[in-house]
């Protein structure tokens, strides 16, 4: 009983994210177009956009080779399985121990990987730019993520998100200066890792300053939806992994009823709409960064995650 | 009896060697001589496979070397587990040798030193007395600089044999002179005998800083690396596999052999200097690979990336043991051979994949290559498989062993001392650092090489690699992924190395459910490669099922889009050195103070303008150069002894001899 | 004096910290002056937050010199007197910021490793405002060090103090004398610095304070 019960939270959590990763991004678009005193397209507009696109004829470029049409389902695929990994709205997730933070971490390296090798596969320059800036990012930001990983892991003595989870639940979690700069260290490199602004332009096309983009800009059809959606996810990903991490509030824990389920699901619709009004706000009142203010941003990132860890040894004597 | 059986082994290997010499012009002895090591080791590597996972130390002598001391050979799991490691890479390197020993223009050059390379490595691990170890350590180093002088025409192969003769003697006058401590007065020079005397904390450590250059300038360790980017790319590509993958564990070897078995107890400071040198050599090393273009350059300088990555884990159980943690310790030290074992695969797949480009197209510049994936498909899905899994991504091998390493790391905070808790936090950001600038440096080095459009006309018309190499290829890639998808039966297989150096070893991986790994017994972090990838591979096949039911099918072909402005030729498109120019500007202005230069011709001059990069090596600035220029300076100096009359020179042997025997005469 | 009140003293002082660490990677001018204000105003929550828990009312006229002066006064004074010069928005600072930011991150660590080691004994969290004050002054001296413009100076070395003040209101019990009058001095400073500043632009157009070299024979 007990697994059937775990099997369906783990299966309805992976196609809930797979669902509900459009609307974030429908919302998000929405909440900024707001802001701007736009009308802006319907907050369903992505679903529309991910139907159309996969009716229309892929067109692929001349030289391409089968790693630019294998590409896209990797991506998807290993973002799903990392984002089906987060906790959302229940902490029993039944294959949370198959992967840690840094497994998930690791993951969405591999979809990198792949993205960027087919941002060059064409051999056309604009793949090639947006390559190459996504690795210098990706340079930066990854650390500064796994120095995160480190804080946490630290206080909490586990790498396993769930345990992470329950950690920041209890009441010996406590106020912690470490815990405040991961905090801002992982935001910072959620709004990297997203190609949010400052960083990248996620509405911006044939710009020099298109990172992914640039990378995505030779797919069409089927493929292109399939990456659309893949981004979604992992924007859908982090803000999971802040709210798991940071406002664990009405987490359903391990082996709770439907009931603690269902206000699982209610505070985290809330926390997405609240995560989603947070970045329309910062997005619309900050400006896009020079390509090479990025690595300062992301550096700081990287320092206060270095910065956090170190100070935890501060923290009771830990 | 294994050892026995190890040591006809390597009687055999020499004895290929001998008939490489007769019969190396021959045609058909490239095919014979490749086939028959391929054997040999393969004998080798079954007999080390059973005697690590059941075998107990045994030991054996011969009235072979200097007199009063003999040749001591002994097997125990450290070394059982290092035969595999080599015989599992020489096995491939032999395999590929016999596609890949076809197209060498000089046989006879290449064909005798190889199995002396393989016998030379094998007698290093079986060693067990200093004597017989030096011997073969040095035998290891001619056979393999005599393989990298295959091609002695070349400019760049004399200057490497040179860097490389000068530091593999430094190195091995290093562990001379550690062993020379270690034997103490009376010169018991066996490892027994070694083993059971306790040498004082000045001398543990003076034996420590000399294990570090001696061992650490064959692994390649910063600052002594210099000599192996020249070295490992210059000698043929099968050779350079066994260089970069094997013969740099065989160096990790000595360090632990001298530092963790005979050295007696570490002092906690130990662990701070070599964590500290492991995380500059891997931060290093990945920015120089970044920045070259030269294929099996890059190979090279990831090589010192991967060899600082297995340092940090020695380091971290060096000071685990210091303190008393042997849990921890096992984990750190179970985390570096493993992952010595994922570079060796990973590195001989890698050269293995660069050699077949060698051949294929007869360049090693990336920025002459491109777009490969079409012509050489196989090649290039083995060599995807290798940067894939080079990148520490999951679900391949060296994900799990990074994994490990950062467990450990993890598990710092016990230590007692505040110098250690505050390097280990800053020696893992520096390690993280080198693998995401790992996977980077391979995004490059697959992307320009084989993605894209060919740059060149040879590329253009290149062809896949003959059979032999490819099924090494694959066969390395299938074993990668294996040890990724199953690390718990490799952490058991090392379980009995650990138990013999430290006295403690991880938990058993194989009674954790579902195949999991599991750092530590308390832990509660665990990692399952098994259901990663099934996971990835289900979903994958789920989307590609729902898309292929519910899109559209049809697929064109057209030109390139690139924003409408597709490129006239391939030459525009991104090259290795436009790759790496953001994340040179981030991190090269400082450490290589990295300068562009664009040369533009003058108004009405139809010349192309041109971009340079200067890179300047602050480490062969600041070390080397005055070093040689210091001996430089004081052979001007000595130079006057070459002018000398007959007597005089008598009379300086003289004087020599009566200040030797006076010494002898006061210091007795 | 656990639980609650513990961590928001940790938090308060490491928050300044932080913010130091936000200055230290700022390089506009009058960004730069804001943060110095948020600095200011952490640290009268800090004081604050130690008088409420440490029951010494006199704390709060620190707290409240702090924010008056420090968050409001001074800031402002600042700002008009960028107006005033017309100097440009941006700092040179000498060096990358990322490596700036690196050293002071290893300045933390080599005040959290000195100060933990000798306070081993005391108070856990006079030991913790120590360890952060330290980092603090440090962090100040290096925004000192690494910035050309006299105004950051000005600014660096307001932040010095600030870290001054919270380890003397860590250590309990420094009189409100010693308080005051070391508030101020540093007005006093600032006065002095302020005219200073007034004079060498005067003088030599600018407030770059390597034109003060050409004075001592040590341009370059």
């Amino acid at each position: 009983m007990a697994l059937i019960r775990d099997l369906a939270v783990q299966g309805t959590q992976m196609f809930l994210v797979v669902l509900l990763a459009p609307f974030v991004t429908g919302l998000i678009r929405k909440m900024k177009a707001r802001l701007q005193r736009r009308q802006g397209p319907p907050v369903l507009q992505p679903y529309r956009d991910l139907l159309r696109l996969m009716r229309k004829d892929v067109v692929l470029a001349d030289n391409a080779s089968w790693l630019f049409r294998a590409a896209p389902y990797l991506i998807f695929a290993a973002t799903w399985v990392a984002a089906a990994l987060v906790p959302t709205f229940g902490a029993g997730l039944l294959f949370s121990w198959s992967a840690d933070l840094i497994a998930i971490v690791a993951l969405l390296g591999s979809t990198r990987f792949f993205l960027t090798l087919a941002g060059m596969d064409v051999g056309a320059s604009f793949g090639g730019i947006g390559s190459s800036r996504e690795v210098m990012i990706a340079s930066l930001a990854e650390p500064a993520m796994i120095m995160i990983i480190f804080s946490l892991a630290l206080l909490a003595r586990s790498t396993q998100l769930s345990t992470i989870a329950e950690y920041m639940l209890s009441p010996q979690v406590g106020l912690r200066v470490t815990l405040g700069l991961a905090f801002v260290s992982l935001v910072m490199v959620g709004i990297a890792e997203n190609s949010r602004i400052p960083v990248d332009n996620p509405a911006t096309h044939l710009e020099l300053t298109m990172v992914h983009e640039a990378m995505v800009l030779e797919y069409s059809g089927r493929h292109l939806a399939v990456i659309e959606l893949a981004g979604s996810l992992k924007l859908l990903l982090y803000i999971s992994l802040i709210a798991c991490l940071f406002t664990p509030w009405g987490l359903a824990p391990v082996g709770a009823g439907w009931q603690a389920h269902a206000i699982g699901a209610t505070a985290y619709l809330a926390k997405i709409i609240m995560a989603c009004a947070a970045l329309a706000i910062f997005e619309t009142t900050i400006a896009k960064m020079r390509v090479f203010r990025v690595p300062t941003f992301l550096g700081a990132a990287l320092m206060l995650g270095l910065l956090g860890t170190l100070l935890l040894f501060v923290s009771r004597g830990l | 009896m294994p050892i026995g059986i190890l040591l006809w082994c390597m009687f055999a290997l020499l004895a290929l060697a001998l008939a490489a010499i007769c019969i190396a012009t021959r045609r058909y002895a490239t095919p014979i001589l490749y086939a028959a090591s391929a054997l040999i080791c393969g004998v080798a590597l079954f007999t080390a496979s059973v005697n690590l996972i059941a075998g107990s130390p045994a030991t054996l002598a011969f009235p072979l070397g200097l007199p009063w001391i003999g040749a001591h050979f002994r097997l125990d799991a450290l070394s059982s587990f290092f035969l595999v490691i080599v015989n599992l890479g020489a096995m491939a390197a032999s395999l590929y040798g016999i596609g890949y020993g076809q197209h060498e223009s000089a046989p006879a050059r290449v064909l005798p030193f190889f199995p002396a390379f393989l016998a030379g490595m094998n007698l290093v691990l079986m060693a067990d007395d200093a004597f017989t170890f030096l011997l073969s350590w040095e035998f290891m180093s001619l056979a393999s600089w005599a393989l990298v002088m295959a091609h002695h025409r070349a400019p760049e192969t004399m200057r490497a044999g040179y860097v490389y003769i000068l530091m593999a003697s430094a190195g091995t006058f290093a562990l001379l002179l550690a062993f020379g401590l270690l034997a103490g007065p009376d010169g018991s020079y066996g490892f027994a005998a070694i083993r059971a005397s306790h040498p004082t904390p000045l001398l543990a450590a003076l034996v420590l800083l000399l294990a570090l250059v001696g061992a650490g300038s064959k692994a390649g360790l910063v600052p002594l690396h210099v000599w192996l980017p020249l070295a490992h790319p210059a000698a043929p590509s099968h050779v350079s596999a066994l260089m970069s993958g094997v013969m740099t564990k065989v160096a990790i070897y000595a360090f632990i052999r001298i530092v963790f078995d005979l050295l007696g107890p570490p002092q906690w400071w130990w662990g701070i200097v070599v964590l500290m040198l492991g995380g500059a050599s891997a931060l290093m090393g990945v920015l120089y690979a970044l920045f070259q273009t030269d294929l099996k350059r890059v190979l090279a300088y990831s090589t010192i990336e991967n060899i600082g990555f297995i340092f940090v884990g020695l380091g971290l159980a060096l000071a685990f043991r210091a303190d008393g943690f042997e849990a921890a310790a096992a984990l750190a030290l179970t985390a570096a051979l493993f992952h010595a074992f994922n570079h060796s695969l990973l590195k001989s797949l890698l050269f293995f994949g660069s050699g077949a480009v060698l051949t294929a197209t007869g360049q090693r510049d990336m920025d002459a290559l491109g777009g490969l994936i079409h012509r050489m498909p196989i090649t290039a899905f083995a060599v995807l498989a290798g940067c894939f899994g080079i990148s520490a991504l999951p679900p391949f091998n060296a994900f799990a062993s990074e994994w490990l390493t950062f467990q450990a790391i993890l598990l710092s905070p016990e230590l007692p001392q505040w110098g250690l808790k505050l390097v280990v936090p800053a020696v893992g950001a520096l390690l993280a650092l080198s693998v995401a600038l790992a996977a980077a440096c391979f995004v490059r080095l697959f992307g320009i090489t084989f993605l894209g459009r060919a740059r060149t006309a040879a590329v253009a018309s290149a062809h896949e690699a003959d059979k032999f190499s490819l099924s090494a290829m694959l066969a390395l890639a299938t074993f990668c992924l294996l040890a990724g998808i199953f690390p718990g039966f490799v952490i058991d297989a090392i379980g009995p190395v650990i138990q013999d150096v430290i006295g403690a070893h991880m938990p058993t991986q194989a009674s954790v459910p579902w195949l999991s790994i599991v750092p530590i017994a308390q832990s509660r972090s665990s990692y399952n490669g098994l259901l990663v990838f099934v996971f990835i591979a289900m979903s994958a096949a789920m989307t590609a099922t729902a898309i292929h039911i519910l899109a559209s099918r049809k697929t064109r072909r057209s030109p390139i889009w690139d924003g409408g402005f597709p490129d006239a030729s391939p030459v525009l498109q991104y090259s290795a050195n436009s790759f790496a120019q953001p994340i040179r500007r981030v991190f090269g202005a400082i450490l290589f103070r990295a300068r562009e230069e664009i040369a533009m011709p003058p108004p009405g001059d139809m010349s192309p303008a041109r971009l340079q990069i200067h890179l300047q090596d602050i480490i062969w600035d600041v070390l080397y150069v005055p070093i040689a220029s210091a001996v430089g300076f004081v052979a001007d100096r000595l130079n006057i002894f070459q002018f000398l009359t007959i007597r005089r020179y008598l009379s300086l042997v003289f004087v020599a001899l009566v200040t030797l025997l006076l010494v002898l005469a006061i210091w007795r | 004096m656990h639980g609650i009140d513990f961590d928001i003293a940790h938090l308060l002082a490491g928050s300044l910290v932080l913010v130091s660490f936000m200055m230290l990677y700022q390089d506009r001018l009058y960004a730069l002056l804001n943060i110095y204000a948020l600095h200011a105003v952490v640290l009268s929550l800090s004081v604050g937050w130690q008088a409420h828990i440490q029951d010494a009312p006199h704390l709060f006229i620190t707290a409240s010199i702090a924010l008056l002066f420090k968050a409001i006064f001074i800031p402002i004074v600042l700002h008009r007197m960028i107006v005033k010069l017309g100097i440009h928005r941006e700092i040179e600072a000498v060096g990358s910021i990322g490596l700036t930011m690196l050293v002071g991150i290893g300045l933390v660590g080599l005040s959290l490793a000195v100060m933990l080691k000798v306070t081993a004994g005391a108070d856990l969290v006079a030991r913790e405002d120590i360890a952060f004050a330290l980092s603090v002054v440090l962090l100040g001296l290096l925004i000192m060090v690494t910035r050309r413009n006299a105004v950051s100076q000005v600014v660096g070395f307001m932040s010095l103090e600030n870290g001054l003040v919270l380890a003397a209101t860590g250590a309990k019990g420094m009189p409100l004398v010693v308080e005051i009058s070391v508030a101020f001095s540093v007005l006093i400073a600032f006065i002095v610095i302020g005219i200073f500043l007034f004079r060498i632009r005067e003088r030599f157009d600018t407030v770059d304070v390597r034109a003060l070299d050409r004075f001592r024979g040590e341009q370059r």
